[in-house]
């Protein structure tokens, strides 16, 4: 299965074409992928506020943000602006080092995370072999910088906000390893590419939420209570706590929070669509249409075809995903604690539980369909 | 020398000095939070010396059971009871600091001799399995690893049953630590719904 362009071989090869060493070439390279999928991830965080700005206030019959640009897109741009120049204050008795590492905390291993997002075979930072694994990893640390940045506020709301957080990163990590767990036994592989490549075969028909629905929908909400959207934003639930580990940041610290939260919704919408909804894939196999056209599937043509279909298709996927999260978020009440906790211990992990061992037993019975 | 021996070099120098000072924090530092944090930050740089390593699965199970599972769950507890009450000073603490003292630098010589003493077969680079490497520790675990693989998940319950015992205390009379009759009425209280008195 290796087609597709390698943007990486070109761009090396004509910058030898000037007379640089490989190993500048890759110097000047390894940025590159870096820098943009850090600026894919940001404007995604804008796309995704105008997007819940305007679809909360759709919900609730107001216009929404409408005079900043047309129909009000430049309203993140905006409170991006007033977030970074609002003065940066650390509350007398917080711990000022904590206080600060906090949030850093938060946003850096949920950046680090996108260098396993593939948009396309070759579209993604490193193709790494533990895969989804480091997405699991680098996710465990979040609940650190959430107690740290509770502790540190000195404020009772953000020690039980932290609290919060914490418990409930803990708990639904579990299901959702699970259930992630059965695909990778689907795939006999870690790496997201070999995901979507075995989801590959036939179209939507071989996507693997038809093979997989009920580790779809642990996963999902595992992933909706990771991000701490609603009905699960119980750690920043702002009648009982009013804002949970967040409450004494301002400025530039509270948009990291801001920011991190934002970029976690995406990337969960992305994995899931990576996971179960066949990635960069077409609804209908590539192959078949260039067969229809009578083209050969290595012609330049066809290759950039491909590499901007898959890329559309990842972004729609995820945002189709996102829509339905900002849906839910306004439509639905929050759940109790004690309510949360039973959904993910005494609900979720039986059920992800049997569904690996469902798929395993289902695995050795037909192999054809659930990779052998 | 290539670049990229240079960053190995630097990234181990990084995360040896990370390791070293964060590992005297955490036994030297006052504030248990601080040392707390600190412990994270250590098994990080562990896992960061993994990747140096070729090992990416291991860094990866390093993260995620040591800082994500190990290190939460120690900064919980201290959060839990963060009680703000002075230590009771130990009267002989003076003798008690050179002892452990003299011991760990014992070990520390003794360490230090195996390592020289000992001829150390280096795997050829070029045969390193890398990202094989998952799938070969999966081989070992269910063939000549199997049974001390399965004795550990034997001793992850007994300990889980031990907890479950101890934060359920009315399924018992007595308490286990004092030997006091437990008051069954203080734990039907807490268990009691709070909504049941609205109607």
């Amino acid at each position: 299965m290796e087609y597709g362009l390698d943007l990486e071989y070109s761009f090396n090869e004509f910058l030898k074409g000037f007379g640089l060493s490989s190993e500048i070439a890759h110097i000047i390279w390894l940025p590159l992928p870096m820098l943009l999928v850090l600026v894919a991830a940001v404007v995604g965080v804008l796309v995704t506020v105008w997007l819940e700005r305007k679809i909360s206030a759709a919900a609730q019959q107001r216009i929404g943000p409408e005079y900043a640009g047309a129909l009000g897109v430049l309203q993140p741009i905006a409170d991006g602006l007033k977030l970074l120049v609002k003065e940066d204050i650390i509350p007398a008795k917080a711990d000022g080092i904590l206080f600060t590492a906090g949030p850093i905390l938060v946003l850096v291993p949920v950046i680090l995370s996108w260098l396993i997002v593939p948009f396309g075979q070759n579209l993604l930072i490193s193709n790494v072999g533990i895969g989804i694994f480091l997405w699991i990893a680098l996710s465990s640390i979040q609940p650190i910088g959430l107690l740290m940045s509770g502790y540190a506020s000195n404020n009772k709301y953000s020690l039980l906000g932290g609290l919060r957080a914490a418990a409930q990163s803990i708990s639904y990590e579990i299901p959702l390893a699970l259930s992630v767990l059965a695909v990778v036994l689907m795939t006999n592989s870690l790496s997201t590419i070999d995901i979507v490549n075995q989801q590959s075969g036939a179209g939507i028909l071989s996507w693997n939420i038809w093979r997989q629905p009920v580790g779809f929908i642990v996963f999902w909400i595992c992933a909706l209570a990771e991000c701490e959207r609603l009905p699960f934003d119980l750690p920043e639930a702002e009648e009982e706590l009013v804002a949970g580990y967040q409450t004494e940041y301002a400025g530039m610290k509270f948009a990291l929070f801001y920011l991190g939260s934002y970029i976690n919704l995406i990337l969960s919408a992305l994995l899931v669509s990576i996971l179960y909804l066949g990635g960069w894939g077409f609804p209908i196999p590539v192959e078949l249409i260039a067969k229809f056209l009578n083209l050969p599937i290595n012609a330049p043509f066809i290759q950039v075809f491909t590499a901007s279909i898959g890329i559309v298709m990842t972004v729609l996927k995820a945002y189709l995903l996102v829509f339905i999260a900002i849906l839910l978020r306004w439509t639905t009440p929050r759940v109790r604690i004690d309510q949360l906790l039973d959904l993910g211990w005494k609900f979720l992990l039986p059920i992800s539980l049997a569904n690996l061992l469902i798929t395993a037993g289902l695995k050795l019975a037909f192999p054809q369909f659930f990779g052998g | 020398m290539s670049i990229a021996i240079t960053t190995q070099i630097i990234c181990f120098t990084i995360l040896s000095l990370v390791i070293l000072i964060g590992a005297l924090g955490v036994v030297l530092l006052e504030s248990i939070v601080y040392s707390a944090f600190l412990l994270g930050g250590v098994f990080l740089s562990v896992a960061g010396l993994y990747l140096l390593l070729n090992a990416s699965f291991v860094a990866a199970a390093q993260v995620l059971v040591y800082v994500g599972a190990v290190n939460v769950l120690i900064i919980f507890a201290i959060m839990l009871v963060n009680k703000k009450e002075d230590l009771k000073p130990i009267n002989d603490i003076k003798s008690r600091r050179i002892i452990s003292t003299s011991i760990c630098l014992t070990l520390l010589s003794l360490l230090i001799r195996v390592d020289l003493t000992n001829v150390w077969s280096l795997s050829n680079p070029q045969n390193s399995i890398g990202e094989e490497s998952t799938i070969r520790i999966g081989e070992h675990l269910f063939s000549d690893y199997l049974l001390p693989f399965e004795v550990a998940s034997v001793l992850l319950l007994m300990a889980m049953i031990g907890a479950i015992v101890l934060a359920r205390r009315d399924v018992m009379s007595k308490d286990i630590s004092t030997g006091l009759p437990v008051d069954q009425e203080l734990i039907e209280k807490s268990s009691e719904p709070l909504l049941t008195n609205k109607n």
